[in-house]
């Protein structure tokens, strides 16, 4: 199950909306596919993404994933922790693995993500 | 593994395995007119016939020569121990043994080669090399584009023309810039690199630059302010990129020590024969924090699962097969045999070794230089140089076509590599390694004391007192 409060895109990636401030991180399903992560690569604060734009990358022991941004706006903060710990996105993906925070352009592009259910149904079939 | 050759039984067994009758069914889908019926070769010679053949060939090499000649291939030399190490059927025919579990004694001689570099580079990541000198300096060139998504660097007119040549084919398909920082022209810093300018194109944040590369010793034997340099990169938020010669760094500062980021150069001083261009062997080094930029292959160290120390090609999600048009390297191979003989000659040389060799050529060169100025052809620059440095030699290209046929090879004429500066015209790019001896330097020094004596119309007027000095 993953969190209820939670919207979630294709590319399993989750949002948290609080304000106008968008925490984001990456699924347990989605680390749990890449593996062992070891090394995560963030956009630099202050840029400008536009949504579903590649924001920056992950990478595992056996691959490298971009990650997507699910809504647009500016990156106000990046988990610093993941430099010298990204294991946290396997251990704690939801948690203490968030891994940016962006200023949101238009909350409304948030209603065009999946919900809980749809995201647990999309994983459920793959 | 056997590895002997196909047998008609063998091929009989494979054919029917796949329900072929014959192997010319597989090329079924080429048309006939396009099917290659002969090659024009030749016809095939014996063994003998052939060593006789190529001996005749190789007679053609002047090996009979007293070399300066310097200009990014060096004399030096290498111990019995490492050409006998060297052909050892397990370094000498293996092909790129990179599977753990059956080379380890092959990816610790790389992670060993590694680690040579990393001290004598003073930097913290190094690749398992590259084709040479030239290819590891454009490397260090996209390198510093990619860490810092700049596309501007400018290059150093000190660095080798080849290397600068290079590093241009690589741009181009890149569509990078490479800007070429003009030498100082006359005074006490003649023919180093102009820091004045350097700065000048540094500012102008409309192009701003990714990094600034340059040699040190210089091309022309100089030793450059690479501190300094070093510091105007960083503060207009470029990289620095030092090109070297790795016997030179047993005695200069090291990049590590003066600042830079990435250190490129060609190692074939260290344990390979000249061989006429090559195989030659590309060093390329960095700073930790920019490993997951660097391309090659970089071997690890690691324990397996019971705890044992174990060597693994590592950090792969940088290749081209993993992240395809992102990666930062498509470099699928190395300089394997080469860089084995780079580590098997500082094995032998030792880091004392290593700085015998470099200053015994560095107090060779400086009797050169004596020889030469008394015999008229004094040093163009005035600077501090290691062991290679320019004459002034009137018709340097006529006098180093003459002084061939009497044993010498007068080092190079700058006119044929850089013939765009006409300050060089009348220049020859000489050195002296630990295997110059003082024979071979008062020939030289009395041939070309000679030449200039005897040379064409007034010059040998003008010499003629300092010739009859000579031939005393």
């Amino acid at each position: 199950m993953v969190p209820q409060d939670l919207r979630y895109t294709k590319e399993h990636e989750w949002v948290r909306l609080e304000g106008e401030i968008a925490t984001i991180g990456i699924t347990d399903y989605a680390a749990e596919q890449l593996g062992d992560i070891v090394f995560v690569e963030l956009p630099e604060i202050g840029r400008t993404v536009s949504q579903f734009a590649t924001i920056g990358v992950i990478e595992s022991v056996k691959a490298v994933s971009d990650l997507f941004a699910p809504v647009g706006g500016e990156v106000v903060e990046s988990n610093a922790e993941l430099s010298g710990a990204p294991e946290l996105l396997n251990s704690d993906p939801f948690g203490k693995g968030w891994m940016l925070r962006i200023e949101v352009a238009d909350a409304g592009q948030l209603d065009g993500l999946l919900d809980a259910a749809a995201y647990e149904a999309l994983t459920a079939e793959a | 593994m056997a590895y002997g050759p196909h047998t008609n039984e063998d091929r009989a067994r494979m054919l029917a395995a796949i329900g072929v009758e014959s192997v010319d069914e597989l090329f079924a889908d080429i048309p006939p007119s396009l099917r290659a019926s002969k090659l024009e070769l030749p016809s095939p010679e014996s063994e003998a016939e052939l060593t006789v053949r190529l001996r005749d060939l190789a007679s053609r090499n002047r090996v009979d020569l007293a070399s300066f000649l310097g200009a990014g291939a060096y004399r030096h030399f290498t111990p019995a121990v490492v050409d006998q190490l060297l052909l050892r059927g397990e370094f000498y025919t293996a092909y790129t043994p990179y599977q753990p579990e059956i080379s380890q004694g092959t990816l610790q001689t790389i992670y060993e080669y590694q680690s040579l570099m990393a001290e004598l580079t003073g930097l913290d990541v190094v690749s398992a090399s590259h084709y040479d000198g030239a290819a590891a300096t454009a490397e260090a060139a996209l390198m510093s584009c990619r860490a810092t998504r700049r596309e501007r660097v400018l290059v150093g007119r000190g660095v080798h023309p080849h290397y600068r040549e290079t590093l241009r084919t690589y741009f181009g398909g890149a569509s990078l810039v490479a800007d070429e920082i003009p030498l100082v022209s006359e005074g006490p810093t003649a023919g180093t690199t102009d820091l004045a300018a350097l700065e000048r194109m540094l500012a102008g944040a409309d192009r701003p630059v990714a990094g600034v590369v340059v040699a040190n010793p210089s091309f022309l034997g100089l030793l450059e302010p690479m501190a300094e340099m070093g510091r105007l990169a960083h503060a207009a938020g470029a990289l620095f990129v030092a090109v070297v010669e790795p016997v030179s760094l047993a005695v200069l500062a090291t990049p590590g020590e003066y600042g830079a980021d990435i250190a490129a150069g060609e190692g074939q001083s260290l344990g390979l024969p000249l061989s006429y261009g090559g195989p030659y062997l590309g060093i390329l080094a960095c700073r930790e924090a920019l490993v997951r930029g660097i391309p090659g292959r970089l071997v690890g160290m690691t324990t397996d699962i019971d705890g044992r120390r174990a060597f693994v090609m590592t950090l792969r999600a940088r290749e081209q097969d993993i992240r395809r048009e992102k990666a930062s390297s498509n470099i699928c191979t190395n300089q394997a045999l080469c860089a084995l003989a780079a580590a098997m000659y500082l094995g032998a040389m030792g880091p004392h070794g290593l700085r015998d060799v470099a200053a015994l050529g560095a107090a060779r060169a400086g009797e050169l230089e004596s020889a030469l100025a008394a015999a008229g052809a004094p040093r163009m620059h005035p600077g501090p140089y290691l062991n290679e440095f320019a004459v002034r030699v009137p018709a340097a290209p006529a006098v180093h076509a003459r002084l061939i046929e009497r044993g010498i090879l007068a080092g190079l004429p700058l006119a044929r590599v850089l013939p765009d500066d006409p300050s060089l015209a009348d220049a020859l790019l000489v050195c002296a390694t630990e295997v110059t001896t003082p024979d071979e330097i008062a020939a030289f020094a009395g041939a070309l004391g000679d030449e200039l004596v005897g040379g064409t119309g007034h010059e040998g007027a003008d010499r003629e007192g300092v010739g009859r000095e000579t031939a005393r």
